[in-house]
């Protein structure tokens, strides 16, 4: 554990505080300063560090919450929604095959519109058995209904964090959210950070109040989660409402997301992009689409494609879910070709998931864009500087050549 | 069923909570079983020895103890035969809910 941070009696001063810290780590520290009631844990590869970090947080005294050690991942979830339902701000992290073990209260959650925060350290589906990263298990689970944010940073994981109790808990939200850092890349990669003081984060953060619309509660007695739709109650329309509702909320947390990312910068000094990032889009003729910790790569290959005199911006998606189509509209609008760059498959398409939902909006655009399929950084296999030097040559090559039907696999011959 | 109850039920409305959010109900609503069973244990007094092995078995604890016999609840029995299986008397016969 990092030194001073989160000490009893350590003395709030103006000077910026940094650290050298791991993804897992900061994530812990985030949760840490947003004071959660309850945290529930599970612990599986390459999320396990993280666990470890918030039961010493708790053990040492620096973080008043309960942590509940369930007997599985599908109960840690179930403890915790019991915990928001009696008003509890609530915190897990799960990954791979975790998540799917939880995926029955998983989708509860969302359709229960409980503010559970969820860090996500994104692993590659198995099998082919490994234990590395890759976000194959977020995009699994990318229609259950909860707020998924990629970082790109370690930083960016902390501030995310402390940014998504905020977003879930807004009474326009009430969704849960996934925070999704990449297993390996940001959950073991060390990088400094920036602490923010315990001080302005409880100022950001204010008062909790998770349970004012659905709780378990004698003072206030209500069922909750009944039985709705089919041919007994109040039959399909009870569904059908609580269904566009959730819907509603998504669509509500492309704004409030914005919104908070805006107020965290103005607080704290660092600015990160809520919805989609425009890297060198300006002028581009053509652009990158990238997820996650490989857009660091990215821009390095895209600056030096810039120096050479390529016109090449990057898209980043920061937030994938809700999908914020009206931004990567306006982001794609100028450019002539798109290469997409997933970490994970889309078995049904035959091409990465991101690629797909950005054809999605493509349509909106109204224009023909020749766009190709990358998938790379399977199973925690590193996309270079140098593969993005290749995409981005691959890219190029459409404004003269057709766009392949079948996705470009990075790591083939790695 | 007992209408007492130490505090109001909540009132989404009054608390200006969406009615798009958590599902919620504020109102008993009850769908008993004896509204879709569709076969229905009869006992024969004169069998019945009042051994409770019904009353042990029942998965619903429907099972009523009378003066003589025991009887069945009928509003929240689901017709599972479970008592007419395991009556040691035999005293226990499922019969068709009539229609209607």
């Amino acid at each position: 554990m990092s030194a001073a941070i989160l000490e009893k009696g350590r003395i709030a001063s103006n000077e910026p505080h940094h650290i050298v810290c791991e993804g897992n780590e900061a994530a812990a520290l985030a949760v840490a300063m947003a004071r959660p009631d309850m945290v529930s844990v599970y612990p599986i590869t390459p999320q396990s560090s993280l666990v470890e970090h918030l039961a010493k947080l708790v053990a040492d005294g620096r973080m008043d919450a309960e942590i509940v050690d369930a007997e599985g991942e599908h109960s840690v979830l179930s403890v915790l929604q019991g915990a928001a339902l009696a008003g509890g701000r609530t915190f897990t992290a799960t990954c791979g095959p975790g998540l799917a073990f939880m995926f029955e209260p998983y989708f509860r959650t969302s359709g229960m519109r409980l503010p559970i925060v969820m860090a996500l350290v994104t692993r590659d589906g198995i099998t082919p058995q490994s234990v590395w990263g890759g976000h194959q298990d977020a995009m699994t689970v990318r229609e259950v209904g909860w707020v998924q944010m990629y970082c790109e940073s370690v930083q960016e994981v902390l501030d995310t964090t402390i940014m998504a109790f905020r977003i879930a808990e807004h009474h326009d939200v009430m969704l849960p959210v996934n925070i999704c850092l990449d297993g390996n890349y940001l959950s073991y990669g060390a990088a400094r950070v920036t602490l923010p003081e315990q001080a302005d984060v409880d100022a950001f953060l204010g008062e909790k109040d998770v349970n004012w619309h659905a709780a378990l509660d004698p003072l206030r007695p209500m069922a909750v989660d009944p039985l709705t739709g089919g041919a007994g109650g109040k039959g399909p329309a009870t569904f059908v409402r609580y269904r566009k509702g959730q819907c509603r909320g998504m669509q509500n947390a492309l704004r409030v997301i914005a919104d908070v990312h805006a107020e965290y910068g103005e607080r704290f000094g660092r600015r990160f992009a809520p919805l989609v990032e425009e890297y060198r889009m300006d002028d581009a003729e053509f652009a990158l689409m990238t997820l996650g910790s490989m857009s660091g790569a990215a821009k390095d290959a895209v600056d030096e494609a810039r120096d050479a005199g390529k016109r090449v911006g990057i898209v980043k998606i920061k937030t994938f879910s809700p999908f914020p189509v009206e931004a990567v509209v306006a982001a794609l609008r100028r450019i002539k070709a798109l290469g997409v760059v997933d970490r994970s498959v889309g078995f049904r398409w035959n091409c990465g998931p991101m690629f797909q939902e950005t054809l999605g909006a493509l349509y909106r655009l109204g224009r023909q864009i020749p766009a190709a399929s990358f998938i790379g950084g399977l199973a925690g296999a590193d996309i270079t500087v140098e593969h993005f030097h290749r995409v981005i040559e691959q890219t190029e090559a459409l404004l003269r050549g057709a766009a392949p039907s079948e996705p470009i696999w990075i790591n083939e011959n790695d | 069923m007992s209408t007492h109850r130490a505090h109001p039920m909540f009132d989404p409305a009054k608390a200006g909570v969406p009615d798009d959010l958590c599902p919620i109900a504020t109102e008993i609503n009850p769908m008993l079983p004896g509204d879709w069973r569709s076969m229905r244990p009869v006992v024969e007094r004169e069998k019945c020895v009042k051994c409770a092995v019904c009353w042990l078995y029942c998965p619903v604890q429907c099972v009523v103890e009378r003066p003589a016999w025991f009887d069945i609840d009928l509003r929240t029995c689901k017709g599972c035969g479970i008592c007419a299986t395991e009556c040691p008397q035999r005293a226990i016969e499922m019969v068709k809910e009539t229609a209607g």
